[in-house]
């Protein structure tokens, strides 16, 4: 691994200038790396060179281009675990441009702030990133625009036995300002996540923000890790995890609001986090669960609000469907995973076979023709292992992130619904109270009109507050799908054309394999 | 769908599929006697084939002609080779499988159970997919029934054969039931005494370096073959499933696609097309591997079991012919019916250099035709395996382009 393959530099101007790091954040043990590209481009590329003789410490933020035929397993096995910090390609398009004139406005252009797979097995060539990176350089160069950068990376099991645990080194790249430092790294472990999550849900599900899903809990995957099975299920279950940690960040850093929030602030940067609590009860999708179930029952009203609400009603229901599809289609392409690992199997062993027979066959040219065909097929083994580990990380990965995030957008709806009830009920609460207040007046008791004319200002008051709430989750409802239509539209063309082009390359290699294999045939006789 | 700029691959009556019978018989073809199935129907539960002969040979009453048969009566015939005890020496051609409808035609039954569960694109989409897969086994099964009738024909001694012509000319129904069940008893309780007697056969080491050597190798040969058949077999099968995920991305991706027209909506229009046309690449790559490969090892499985069975045979004469010897030790010895044994030990010493004979230039022959067949297939193999794989290239390279351009 250490020996893959070297780095040309990228053509990119400038990019090739290593700045000594000026200010380093404390637990970034590893002096002398160059983590960042000197000049004010603010958008991430990085290029590094070679790094990869394992003397100098991960390049988290480089992005390399890494020989596909070396080391296609899933389970890239290093000293750290699971993890192989050589091969990382962590923020090639993970920056996020923000402009700090209006936090709240939708956020611009972002690039694919998405799924990072960091794995071995599929790095977008150099020269395909580039350009978008240069395009991007010059779309925002007339923006104020700062960026920050995300990354998951090092899982590292710590303990043992049923108390052990995954702890990721979570580390940040950013010229905000609201930070202490420019670059800095932080142990984080899942509950952490999860804690996150639900400090930003009880804070801003209430306003309408559409606040990204973590990934699942999973007992079954968490249990072989800490029992310690060293197979390939449990290192696949890791580097899973990782991933969808990693897109979680990133999708939260993206959001212009929940930037802002404290919380993410110091899930980032503080050193020590305290021990999130409850969540041991209360996973991403069980806290998402509570908010469903509760608003179920609002949303199984047919209510229409208002002529602006067909807007809304439309956009649920497009949602819904979308959701639909989009779970239709994560099982399909699940299907396909579970075929290709069959295929792989089935290709290494028929590889096998034809071995043993081109063994027995006595006519030499015969023999040897068989032998490789032999390796053609192992060779296609490795590539079948490839493509099922891109069919899952950059495909299946993308749908359940979305089917999650539509939960969620599903949850926001809800709320609006919620806010709307809450503003009805104050209203015909109110008009009770005017009631009661007219009788009073009729009947002619001034102690209890006095009570009476008391709670109806009250009312009156609650009944404004409610409708300039439900104005504002509205107004905010909106924004928030919009800015989610936006990135989702981006994240599945990026990620889409990301698979295509990892398809592609296997069919290159397909063609080398039997360009080579086709004179040996012919040989034969 | 229609691929444009795709070619739709070889056709399945194709020359190129007609591999095992223009590479395991003569390469020139015979003009005195051409076989060939020129037609085939399929019925409730079976093939007629129509077998079509061309023969200036004096044998038969027109030049032209045909007839149709069924696949018992292909199975009596080989039987009848087997039977017969002069074709003791030679590699009896091994009689085609019989034509295997069930799993496709279980595929419809269930498809036209779920209809109402999936939506009318898919369902004639799958339809038409399952109904391809119906007519590919289809024409295998013609081809495997034609190679055998083409072995035959170009076999210089059992082209002559009085059954094979009344097979070939007699156009009424041969009224060849299918073994019953007592029959059916006797062959496995022949071929259980046979297996154990080839073992001891086997077991007697052979004078003739050339045989002794024949035998181990085909021993070995033949159950690499068996295994490498079922691993490719099973590989195949997973590729065909791979396939059809796909496919099902395609239609879901469709869905999607048309839900609205927004940006990301044509996208998926987009990549649902793409798929749709690697996902028919990837078809016709198992479909090509499952003709060139696994029919292939199909194929030399049965051909090595027939070659294993002439060695059996040989040996089994061998031994009658050391036996005969002894006995006719024994009657010298004792000077009792010593013309008996003389005359018993004659034939068996004919009957067992008769065979050798014949046997020897079988195996070669066999040989031979191995060789040229699996050279055949494995350079079409890889010539189509390319053609798919650049294809795929192509469809993938401009789609990524116009994506990327698209954005």
């Amino acid at each position: 691994m250490a020996a893959s393959s070297p780095r040309n530099p990228p053509p990119l101007p400038g990019a090739d200038n290593q700045d000594p790091l000026s200010e380093m954040a404390d637990e970034d043990s590893d002096e002398g790396e160059d983590i960042f590209v000197g000049n004010s481009n603010p958008v991430a590329e990085s290029f590094q060179t070679d790094t990869a003789n394992g003397e100098e410490p991960a390049d988290l933020f480089s992005e390399e281009e890494i020989s596909t035929t070396v080391n296609s397993s899933i389970t890239t096995t290093k000293s750290n675990g699971v993890h192989s910090d050589n091969e990382n390609d962590l923020f090639a398009e993970a920056s996020v441009e923000l402009s700090m004139e209006n936090p709240s406005t939708i956020a611009r252009e972002n690039p694919t702030t998405t799924a990072k797979t960091s794995g071995a097995e599929f790095t977008p060539s150099r020269t395909q990133t580039q350009p978008k990176s240069i395009e991007q350089l010059e779309e925002d160069k007339d923006e104020d625009s700062f960026d920050m950068d995300v990354a998951v990376t090092n899982p590292e099991k710590i303990g043992d036995g049923m108390n052990a645990y995954i702890a990721y080194k979570v580390s940040t790249r950013t010229t905000l300002p609201m930070f202490k430092n420019r670059t800095f790294s932080v142990w984080r472990r899942f509950s952490d996540f999860l804690g996150l999550y639900e400090k930003l849900s009880v804070k801003h599900s209430l306003n309408g923000c559409i606040i990204p899903p973590p990934p699942e809990k999973s007992i079954v995957g968490m249990t072989k890790v800490k029992v310690g099975k060293e197979d390939s299920s449990s290192a696949d279950f890791v580097e899973t995890r990782r991933a969808a940690l990693e897109r979680y960040l990133q999708r939260v850093v993206c959001h212009p609001s929940l930037l802002q929030d404290p919380d993410v602030r110091e899930f980032l940067e503080r050193d020590e986090l305290p021990r999130a609590v409850g969540t041991h009860t209360l996973s991403g999708a069980g806290f998402l669960k509570m908010i469903n179930r509760a608003s179920d029952a609002v949303s199984k009203m047919t209510v229409k609000i208002s002529d602006s609400d067909a807007w809304f009603d439309n956009k649920l229901q497009e949602v819904e469907s979308e959701e639909l599809q989009l779970r239709k289609l994560h099982a399909v392409v699940e299907s396909l995973v579970n075929h290709r690992k069959e295929l792989c199997g089935n290709t290494a062993v028929f590889a096998k076979s034809m071995a043993m027979l081109g063994n027995s066959e006595d006519n030499t040219a015969l023999s040897r023709a068989l032998s490789q065909l032999a390796e053609v097929e192992d060779k296609m083994e490795t590539l079948h292992q490839e493509q099922a580990a891109s069919d899952f990380f950059i495909l299946a990965e993308l749908l359940a992130d979305y089917i999650r995030l539509l939960g969620a957008v599903r949850g926001c709806f809800e709320q609006r619904m919620k806010t709307w009830q809450r503003w009805q009920e104050a209203q015909s609460t109110l008009q009770k109270k005017r009631e009661v207040e007219a009788k009073l007046l009729w009947a002619n008791k001034p102690d209890k009109l006095q009570q009476a004319k008391e709670e109806i200002t009250e009312w009156e008051g609650k009944v404004t507050q409610y409708e300039r709430d439900f104005d504002r989750i509205s107004v905010t409802v909106r924004k928030e799908f919009l800015r989610f239509e936006k990135e989702k539209s981006k994240d599945f063309k990026s990620q889409i054309v990301k698979y295509l082009e990892s398809l592609l390359q296997s069919q290159q290699r397909l063609v080398k394999f039997w360009e080579a294999f086709l004179p040996e045939a012919k040989a034969i006789g | 769908m229609m691929q444009e700029g795709l070619d739709d691959g070889p056709d399945f009556l194709s020359e190129e599929d007609r591999g095992p019978r223009a590479v395991n018989v003569d390469l020139q073809t015979d003009a005195t006697l051409q076989v060939d199935i020129s037609d085939a129907l399929s019925e409730r539960d079976k093939v007629k084939f129509t077998v079509h002969t061309k023969s200036t040979l004096p044998n038969f009453k027109q030049n032209e002609f045909s007839v149709v048969r069924q696949h018992e009566e292909f199975i009596w015939l080989h039987d009848s080779f087997v039977e017969n005890e002069e074709y003791a020496g030679y590699i009896i051609p091994p009689a085609p499988p019989r034509p295997d409808f069930d799993a496709s035609r279980e595929k419809l039954q269930k498809l036209g159970e779920g209809e109402g569960s999936m939506t009318k694109e898919e369902f004639t989409k799958m339809k038409q997919e399952l109904e391809a897969e119906y007519l590919a086994i289809f024409k295998k099964t013609v081809a495997m029934h034609e190679v055998f009738l083409c072995r035959v024909a170009a076999h210089p001694v059992l082209r002559k054969d009085m059954n094979f012509h009344v097979f070939l000319e007699y156009n009424q129904d041969l009224s060849v039931r299918g073994k019953n069940k007592r029959e059916k008893m006797e062959d496995f309780f022949k071929n259980v005494v046979k297996s154990a007697d080839g073992v001891l056969v086997a077991g007697v080491k052979d004078v003739d370096d050339f045989f002794e050597h024949e035998k181990t190798f085909l021993l070995e040969y033949h159950n690499r073959v068996k295994d490498a058949s079922s691993k490719s077999d099973r590989m195949i099968r997973s590729h065909k499933s791979a396939a059809d995920d796909i496919n099902r991305i395609a239609s879901t991706l469709y869905t999607l696609g048309t839900q609205d027209s927004t940006d990301v909506c044509k996208f998926f229009l987009k990549v649902s097309e793409l798929f749709e046309k690697t996902r028919k690449i990837e078809a016709r790559v198992a479909a090509d591997e499952d003709l060139k490969l696994a029919d292939l090892l199909k194929y030399y499985l049965r051909e090595s079991q027939a070659a294993k069975d002439l060695l059996y045979r040989r040996g089994r004469a061998l031994v009658d012919y050391e036996n005969a010897n002894k006995a006719l030790d024994k009657a010298r010895a004792k000077n009792k019916d010593v013309l008996q044994a003389e005359t018993s030990q004659q034939v068996c010493c004919q009957k067992f250099e008769k065979i050798s004979e014949s046997a020897k230039q079988e195996l070669i022959d066999f040989k031979t035709r191995r060789v040229a067949a699996f050279r055949k297939n494995l350079v079409e193999l890889a010539e189509l395996e390319l053609k798919h794989a650049k294809g795929n290239l192509q469809l993938l390279q401009s789609c990524v382009g116009v994506l990327k351009g698209d954005t």
